[in-house]
Parts: C-alpha cells; sequence; structure tokens
C-alpha cells in the first residue's frame, strides 16, 4: 500500500512526463475499446436485424443448382408441382413449425406503374395466411377477404415504402395501380407489427435490403396468374415456435417439400452446398431442383464471423501501440532509476532489501500503466458513444473486455518494468550514494 | 566489544592491475567509545567507513561486528545488519525530499517490519530527542541545513543502533549549525551511544574522546581526544 501511495505521488510529480509516457498506452487500450465495443454493437445489430425481430419466419424456397429458381425468366419446372393445400396441415405437424403461407414473388416488379410514377419492390402472391405469418398488420383500408380469392378480384395491398413510392403524399387507398397493363385497386395499407426486418435471401440482400429496400405488395394468390403465371410452385413462410426452433423448423419444411413436390426424384438433402462442390449423387439424381431454407441463423453467425475478423486485425494493429508504449514506460523507468540513484542508495543503506527495491518500482511502473489502461478505457468508451452517435454504428461496452485491458496494462507494467527494477535492486549502494 | 577489525585489506581492481587502498587495519572499539577517524582526501577513510557500515566487504581480514561475522553475509543479511546495528549520518543528509520529516525518520523502521502506529510514535520520540517535535511534518526542503541533519541523526538513532557511523556530519554546515549537531553527538554519547566520526576538520574530531588518522591506508595513530596533535 506504502509503495502504491508513493507511486501515485512520482507520478503527480512528473504530471507531464507520466502522461507521455502513458500516452501510447492510453491511446493502445482507447482504440481496443473502441473496437470492441463496435464488433459487439453490430454483431448485436445483426442478430437483432436477423432473428430478434419476435416474427421466427424462416423462408423456403425452390432452388435450382446453389441458386433461388427466379421465375422472372424461367418457366415453372415441369417436375415441380404446385403445393396443395392438403400439404398446409402435414407442414404444420412438423416439429418447430407453427404456422405455413405458400406465396409467389418477384423481388423485382417490372411493369408495376402509378401514373408516370413505377414500382421496383418486391411483389407477392400471398394465401390468406401470409399476413399472419410474416407479422403484418392492416394500418389503413380492409385486409383480403375470401371473396378477393374466389373471385380473383384485382386488387392490392401495399406497404409504407411502396406507397410513398407510387402515392407520395396522397391516400392510396382505392388508386389503381397497373401490373403489365392490369389495373389493381389498392384497398389496404400493411405495416409490420414489430420493426421492418428486410427480406433476406442473402448477404447481398442484407445490405441491399436493409436500406434501399423499394417496398412491397401484395395481392390475392388466385389472382397472381392475371399478372404473371398459372402453376408457379410457391415459397413457403415457415413461422417457428420459437428462435431456437427456427433452423429445425425451416429444414423440416425444405426436406417435407423436397420429397413430395419434386417429381421423380430421390430425396435431396436441405443443406446449401458450398460452392463448387455440386455432389455427384445430386447430378445422377436426374433433378436439379430441391426446396431449401434460408437458415438467417447461421447467417447471423456468418456475418458476424466477417465483422468480428476484419476488427481483430484492427485489434493486432492497435496491441502494436501497447508494446510501443511499453517501451516507453521501461525507457522513462530507466531514467528515474538513474535520477534516484541517490534514494536507492540510501534505501539500501538503510535496511532496504532488493526484492523491496523491485519492488518499488514494480509497483511504480505497473500503477503507471493500469492508470494508462484505465485513462484509455474511459477514452474508448467516450469515442465509442461518439461513433455511435454519430455515425449510428451501434455500440455495446463490453465489461470483460475493460477488465482485460485494465488487467493487461498492468502486466504490461511489470513486464516492461522488470529490467529498469532489476537494475535499481542490484544498484551497489557505495556507488550510488557516492554520485550526487 | 561493539567493533573487532582484524588485519583488513580492501583492494580495488582497476583493469588489471589490483590497487591497495586500506592496508592491514586492526581497530577495536569498545561499547559507548566516541571516537574519530581523520585523514586527508584518498587516505582510503570513505572506503574504512563503507566496511564499518557493511555496505561493502573486505578484501582479507575478518570483521566482527557486535559479535556476527561480517565476511561471511550476503547482501540481504547485510541489508537486515545495517539495519538493526548501524545508524549512518551522512555529509549530504540524503533525506528523501517527497516525504515529511517524521516519515524519513520512520522509514528504517519500514524495513525493519515495525508496524506503522509504532512507526510513528518511534519516530515522533527520535525527533523530540533532536529537538524537532515542532517540525514533524515538514517537507526537507522547508527545513534549514542543520535541521536537515538533526532529521537525519534521529533516523539514525530511531532503530537504536549498536553504532552511529557519521561520515562529514557537519561537511555541509556553518559553524553555528555545525556546533549544534556536535552537542547532539556528545549527549548521544554521553547516553552511552558507540560512535564514530569520520572529519577532516581537527575541531570537530577533537570532541571524540578518541581520535584515529588514516594516510595512505594505514591506520597510523591512536591518541586521546582533545590532545590537538597534527595537521592533515
Amino acid at each position: 500500500m506504502e509503495n502504491i501511495r508513493l507511486a501515485f505521488q512520482g507520478i503527480w510529480g512528473h504530471k507531464m512526463r507520466s502522461v507521455l509516457t502513458m500516452l501510447g498506452i492510453i491511446i493502445g487500450i482507447a482504440s481496443i475499446i473502441t473496437i470492441v465495443s463496435t464488433i459487439k454493437g453490430t454483431n448485436e445489430q445483426i442478430k437483432q436485424n436477423l432473428i430478434g425481430s419476435g416474427s421466427n419466419v424462416v423462408t423456403v424456397q425452390l432452388y435450382e443448382d446453389s441458386y433461388v429458381y427466379d421465375m422472372s425468366y424461367n418457366s415453372p419446372p415441369a417436375e415441380v408441382s404446385v403445393i396443395e393445400e392438403q400439404v398446409r396441415a402435414e407442414l404444420e405437424a412438423l416439429d418447430g413449425v407453427e404456422k405455413v403461407s405458400f406465396y409467389t414473388s418477384r423481388q423485382w416488379s417490372d411493369g408495376v406503374s402509378a401514373g408516370k410514377l413505377s414500382f421496383s419492390g418486391g411483389v407477392f402472391g400471398v394465401d390468406s395466411a401470409y399476413m399472419e405469418v410474416n407479422d403484418y398488420h392492416i394500418s389503413y383500408g380492409r385486409n383480403f377477404s375470401s371473396e378477393d380469392y374466389d373471385n380473383f378480384r384485382k386488387v392490392l395491398l401495399i406497404d409504407k415504402k411502396a406507397a410513398a413510392s407510387l402515392f407520395p403524399g396522397e391516400y392510396p387507398i382505392g388508386k389503381t395501380v397497373e401490373m403489365q397493363g392490369e389495373p389493381f385497386t389498392v384497398i389496404g395499407m400493411v405495416e409490420k407489427g414489430t420493426a421492418f426486418v428486410p427480406h433476406i435471401t442473402s448477404f447481398e440482400d442484407y445490405y441491399m435490403y436493409t436500406d434501399t429496400s423499394g417496398g412491397s405488395m401484395f395481392m390475392p394468390y388466385t389472382s397472381w396468374p392475371i399478372v404473371y403465371r398459372f402453376d408457379e410452385p410457391q415459397s413457403v413462410a415457415v413461422r417457428a415456435e420459437s428462435t431456437d426452433a427456427m433452423t429445425k423448423a425451416g429444414k423440416g419444411v425444405a426436406d417435407y417439400l423436397s420429397e413430395s413436390q419434386i417429381a421423380g426424384d430421390d430425396f435431396v438433402s436441405s443443406e446449401v452446398p458450398e460452392e463448387g462442390a455440386e455432389t455427384e449423387g445430386e447430378e445422377l439424381s436426374g433433378s436439379r431442383f430441391s426446396y431449401r431454407s434460408e437458415d438467417l441463423l447461421e447467417q447471423a453467425q456468418q456475418l458476424q464471423e466477417m465483422s468480428s475478423s476484419t476488427n481483430q486485425q484492427l485489434i493486432w494493429i492497435a496491441s502494436i501501440s501497447l508494446l510501443v508504449g511499453g517501451i516507453g514506460v521501461m525507457n522513462i523507468m530507466l531514467v528515474s532509476v538513474t535520477e534516484r540513484t541517490n534514494e536507492i542508495g540510501l534505501k539500501k543503506a538503510l535496511g532496504a532489501k532488493k526484492r523491496r527495491i523491485r519492488f518499488q518500482f514494480l509497483t511504480e511502473a505497473s500503477v503507471l500503466t493500469s492508470l494508462g489502461g484505465i485513462i484509455g478505457v474511459i477514452i474508448g468508451i467516450a469515442l465509442a458513444e461518439l461513433i455511435s452517435k454519430t455515425n449510428g454504428i451501434p455500440v455495446a461496452i463490453s465489461v470483460p473486455a475493460i477488465v482485460i485491458s485494465v488487467v493487461f496494462s498492468m502486466i504490461i507494467g511489470l513486464v516492461f518494468g522488470l529490467v529498469p527494477a532489476v537494475k535499481a535492486a542490484n544498484l551497489n549502494p557505495i556507488d550510488a550514494l557516492r554520485r550526487d | 566489544m561493539i567493533l573487532q577489525l582484524e588485519h583488513i585489506y580492501k583492494n580495488y581492481s582497476r583493469g588489471k592491475n589490483s590497487v591497495p587502498v586500506l592496508k592491514d587495519i586492526c581497530l577495536q572499539v569498545e561499547k559507548g567509545e566516541y571516537l574519530a577517524i581523520m585523514g586527508p582526501s584518498g587516505s582510503g577513510k570513505t572506503t574504512l567507513m563503507n566496511l564499518i557500515g557493511c555496505l561493502d566487504v573486505a578484501s582479507e581480514g575478518s570483521y566482527l561486528l557486535d559479535g556476527q561475522d561480517i565476511g561471511a553475509m550476503d547482501d540481504n543479511a547485510l541489508a537486515d545488519i545495517r539495519n538493526k546495528y548501524i545508524g549512518f549520518v551522512f555529509q549530504n543528509f540524503y533525506l528523501l525530499p517527497k516525504m515529511t520529516a517524521l516519515d524519513n525518520v520512520a522509514l528504517p523502521l519500514l524495513y525493519a517490519g515495525v508496524p506503522q502506529k509504532q512507526r510513528r510514535e518511534r519516530a515522533a520520540e527520535a525527533l523530540k530527542s533532536v529537538g524537532l517535535e515542532d517540525r514533524m511534518n515538514f517537507m526537507p526542503n522547508q527545513l534549514s541545513g542543520g535541521q536537515c541533519q538533526r532529521v537525519a541523526i534521529a533516523r539514525a538513532i530511531v532503530t537504536n543502533p549498536s553504532l552511529l557511523l557519521a561520515d562529514e556530519p557537519t561537511g555541509a554546515l556553518d559553524t553555528t549549525s555545525g556546533n549544534q549537531i556536535m552537542d547532539i553527538f556528545h549527549s548521544l554519547s554521553e547516553n552511552g551511544m558507540t560512535i564514530i566520526m569520520i572529519t577532516h576538520e581537527q575541531a570537530v574530531a577533537e570532541r571524540a574522546n578518541k581520535i584515529y588518522r588514516i594516510l595512505d591506508g594505514c591506520l597510523i595513530t591512536d591518541m586521546e581526544g582533545g590532545s590537538g596533535d597534527g595537521e592533515s
């Protein structure tokens, strides 16, 4: 305790020198804390965006080889049949599945306009379960009725973004949208029950959809062939019973559909094969089609790994600053030993043992670096908060990172203080007292 | 017998050559003696003081301090001996500038492992005995040279050492302060403290009971204090 008090006195006695010495440590620790906080924040945002929305929805889509089968340019494949209504009950009986919805879609609409404005979002042909499964609520107007489905009515539900792009500043309900020349009437507006969650099918989609999605519009699936094609195999939105059940529910549905919907075909795994690693078995089985689930949990983890690995490199770079800081500490401690030769000599003459002198200098070095570490942590937190305020990058302060940083800076003090401390302890008291 | 030096030699090696600094020194000091060692600079008196103070070990010969053989000890054991048996007073005081007078005096007790409360009590007592009870919480730079040296004496006697070793204790002081210091040594001696003082001032040496002279590494004369004999 006495040593620590003396160390603080020493640091206070040379304020300017101490601050300069600590600077390397301060900068190193501050950057590490900032980086770690940003990584943690980003990861939590990714997780929240992808799976934390509360809707627990997994999308199961038809794949050709390893790509989503795009109905915009291709005819419905002959060997894949349309999912019949009775399959619904069987899918909903699968483990982890709460409710399913069948829908057809175009990710990028074509030939959809209102007046001079055209629409470039997604168009969906949906069944009556869709809104509930995907957690959409009617904010204005009305939902589809069974008459809409039975009578192939040309009606639309649109979301806020679609309304903003087609009818800026207008009340959209009752307005007409031209879809490939067919007039459709907007009967309602929908809104996500929770925060907006982009429709994600790949990494590219994640970046594309987070900010620039043009919105969505929905029509009864019975009206879909008026604009698009008959007998398009549907995608399935699966609402899982819980977030943890998402992977299992998605795979279960995908496997079931691959087996039941794709004709003359042996069962094909729902696992997305790695690029260039298409199995020969798949080629031999005759069909290039399969249903696969979008495992958002897995994607989230991959995204998190990506951001972590780049940031880990940044941490290594920041560690160099710690190394330089440590060398600075060693340098200044060596100077301090030389300056205080008389003091050391006197203490030895009065009966201080080597161990005590060594301990005194080690304490001083580690108090110096720990103090630097603590200041660095404070600056790092402040920087992280500043970044989150100005750039909108989410930040989460990591308590273990703070503890490790301070402990680590203390260790730096001990390591780089060792040489000066040993030098001080081994001073000959005669020589030490003779100098003036 | 507090101190017994027998046929002490000390050589310093300069490159390949070994330079003898002390030659065949024999010295015996009884408890309660007050003696002065005089000699010109370069005569080896500082080396002798370092040996007596256990800051250095002899090349040859034996040294018994309070019956213990110093020659056979390692650094840590020597540190203990210095702490327990020897009180140092230096020409330049060597007070730690960032500590109060009281803390400076208490320092040797810290190394002796005395608990803090006792350290402060004993340090206060020692300061009182040198007449500085009203300066306890002063920093060294707030004290005069004479007061600093009195603090240093308090520090030297706070552990109740067997031997008080003073190296030119008045060398940095004016005559008045010097005389005060000499008075303190005198009263310590009267209370039974064994004192060895190294000086080159005849007037200072004459306050001692006994004066030894060292010349070219040999302890050559042995006379009663106050005789006023000899010049350096």
